[in-house]
């Protein structure tokens, strides 16, 4: 009897005592295949289906063994085991940009002592915000811009009305605006953002996704107060991310209220940038609650160019060129 | 002219006229050279043998008769004239040409040319002004970046970098004063108690008084936290900054009271921190006690 049920194992698989049923006897320990045989050939779809089943619990009984087995091995070496590896991610793969700021770059440090921000870092100007949207925006959009106007300080949203930016711009400049914000719109959400500073600053143009105004947040907290809120930038890199993030940065006066303990979060990811505000309490030295408030929308840099909003005839320092910079999953520009 | 009459009872009526287009409420006609748009006896260009229309090609307006003479020749049947640029002068032209022709026609007309002209100004007007660009959208790629950015999204993890990044600036005293923590309090006494030599002696004076009570108050608080020797410490250490602390204190539990309205109320160490506070007290009001007995 056992001869005979090893050369059936010998042969094919269990196929004669499983006659289509889900259960079938228990799956022995070690099962022979002939080498071309493969469970997709099998024609018959419930029997395919437990083989495939039968199979896959094999296959992670194997990947446990090899587990407890590495483990054990790592445990018997001690302290002479190799170090951990650690798992590829794509942040870890990232491909070198060379444009990446060093933090004690004497060149970077320059500029940014000379370049269009220099003002607001020397604490000559305070940041005046005008927020305003593209043609008959509906409502969603406007309930946005209102809670934006919330979110950062010394702020007015100020209706379109059809009037062209170039004419509002030195309109803005001659009322001491220092930013200019505007929120396009399509088929009723806003899905674009410009961002211009004023006095012949640099123009950003973004994509907005993903847009949740304050009664879309669950859990989220009472209403921003008034008081100035802190800022995190993380995750610029580059001499581009750099100055995108000194833009945003701009937009904030200098001086956080931390009693309001309200900050707001420009947190750089793979050339999304994600936008959060959020009111924070220490519970203890090391552990901190927060507690999500504003609005929240991701960004995504399409073009930066010199100059205030000129889509004509201005200068761009940068725009995403999709057929030649999203050609690798690894390398981002941020 | 008798021919109108059957053409229109065959088509308009009863049989199938392709340029007619039904609709609930009414029928329209798609023939170009219609004066109004929809299908009536007086309007239908093939049912009338006299016919006229004002149509525009590229920004100039032009006058289109039909008479029943050419009806034999369709190449030569419609009549083109055009009409002038100036509004009244067109009108005048439109009269002009259609003399002795049926009132309907020429009302009709001059109606469709006035039209014409509002529409044609709205569209200079409008060219001047800032036009929509409509940029496609590529199906492909808003997929591709939607679910990039939640991935994004996923790897970004941004409540623990914004906590950290808190704590961060925590520890690096970026909030000066306002929050108290312990390990902050011990460090800033240690920092104080090397800075001051003298504080030694008062330290050793007061650690013997505070064992009395200490003890009642170690089995106490033992039961509550494992922290004491922390606590201890902070005892010790107070020293001629006593008053200091205790103020901040003070002032830290009534901003604290006036900050943590609605939340939830403090927990941990801070509660434990009360009974300590009392301590603090208490000693304060030991030395006046023994200088008197003293």
């Amino acid at each position: 009897d056992l001869t005979a049920g090893t050369a059936s194992l010998g042969g094919e698989e269990e196929h004669g005592p499983v006659p289509g049923d889900g259960a079938g006897p228990p799956a022995p320990e070690r099962v022979l295949f002939p080498p071309t045989f493969s469970v997709s050939e099998i024609k018959n779809k419930q029997r395919r289906h437990f083989m495939f089943l039968r199979w896959k619990q094999q296959q992670r009984k194997e990947k446990l063994a090899l587990k407890k087995k590495r483990r054990k091995e790592r445990e018997a070496l001690g302290d002479k085991a190799p170090p951990k590896a650690v798992p590829k991610t794509i942040e870890n793969q990232r491909v070198y940009d060379e444009t990446t700021v060093d933090p004690n770059d004497e060149e970077v440090a320059f500029d940014e002592a000379t370049d269009e921000f220099a003002p607001y870092f020397n604490r000559q100007t305070v940041p005046k915000i005008l927020i305003t949207t593209s043609d008959r925006p509906r409502g969603r959009t406007v309930r946005f811009c209102e809670q934006l106007a919330t979110v950062i300080p010394n702020s007015h949203v100020y209706y379109r009305r059809g009037l062209a930016l170039k004419r509002i711009i030195p309109q803005c400049i001659a009322r001491d605006f220092t930013d200019l914000i505007v929120i396009n719109e399509d088929r009723k959400i806003p899905n674009g953002l410009v961002l211009s500073h004023l006095p012949d600053g640099p123009t950003a143009h973004f994509r907005m996704s993903s847009v949740r105004l304050r009664k879309e947040i669950k859990r989220k907290g009472k209403e921003p107060t008034e008081h100035v809120p802190e800022v995190i930038l993380n995750n610029f890199t580059t001499r581009l991310g750099h100055s995108i993030g000194r833009m945003f940065a701009a937009l904030f006066p200098h001086n956080p209220q931390f009693i309001g303990r309200q900050v707001a979060t420009f947190h750089n990811q793979r050339d999304y940038i994600f936008f959060r505000f959020h009111r924070y309490i220490f519970k203890s030295e090391k552990k901190v609650g927060i507690q999500e408030l504003g609005p929240r929308f991701t960004l995504k840099l399409r073009s930066l160019q010199k100059g205030t909003f000129d889509s004509k005839f201005g200068e761009y320092e940068w725009i995403h060129k999709r057929r030649e910079m999203d050609r690798s999953r690894r390398k981002f520009h941020l | 002219m008798h021919s109108d009459d059957v053409v229109w009872s065959m088509l308009g009526n009863r049989q199938f006229c392709s340029y007619k287009m039904t609709t609930k409420t009414q029928n329209f006609c798609r023939n170009e050279y219609n004066l109004t748009g929809l299908c009536n006896r007086s309007s239908c260009p093939l049912a009338n043998s006299q016919y006229a229309t004002v149509r525009e090609e590229k920004g100039r307006c032009y006058l289109y008769m039909k008479t029943i003479e050419r009806a034999a020749f369709p190449r030569r049947l419609w009549e083109r004239v055009l009409l002038s640029k100036n509004y009244e002068k067109a009108l005048e032209e439109i009269d002009e040409n259609l003399i002795y022709w049926p009132r309907f026609i020429r009302h009709k007309c001059k109606q469709r040319f006035t039209k014409i002209t509002q529409y044609l100004i709205r569209i200079r007007k409008l060219t001047l002004k800032r036009q929509r660009k409509l940029v496609p959208l590529r199906r492909k790629i808003e997929r591709r970046e939607n679910r990039r950015e939640e991935k994004a999204l996923i790897a970004a993890q941004l409540d623990n970098a914004i906590e950290k990044e808190l704590l961060e600036r925590l520890k690096q005293d970026t909030y000066g004063d306002i929050y108290n923590f312990p390990i902050h309090a011990f460090d800033k006494a240690l920092q104080q108690q090397e800075a001051e030599s003298e504080s030694e002696s008062d330290a050793e004076r007061e650690e013997e008084d505070e064992d009395d009570e200490d003890v009642d108050k170690r089995e106490f608080v033992e039961a509550e936290d494992s922290e004491l020797s922390d606590f201890e410490d902070m005892d010790k250490l107070e020293t001629s900054s006593e008053e200091e602390q205790e103020e901040e204190e003070e002032v830290e539990k009534k901003a604290s009271h006036s900050k943590w309205k609605g939340k939830t109320p403090l927990k941990g160490p801070a509660r434990r921190k009360r009974p300590y506070i009392e301590i603090e007290y208490e000693e304060e009001t030991e030395p006046s006690t023994k200088t008197k007995t003293a």
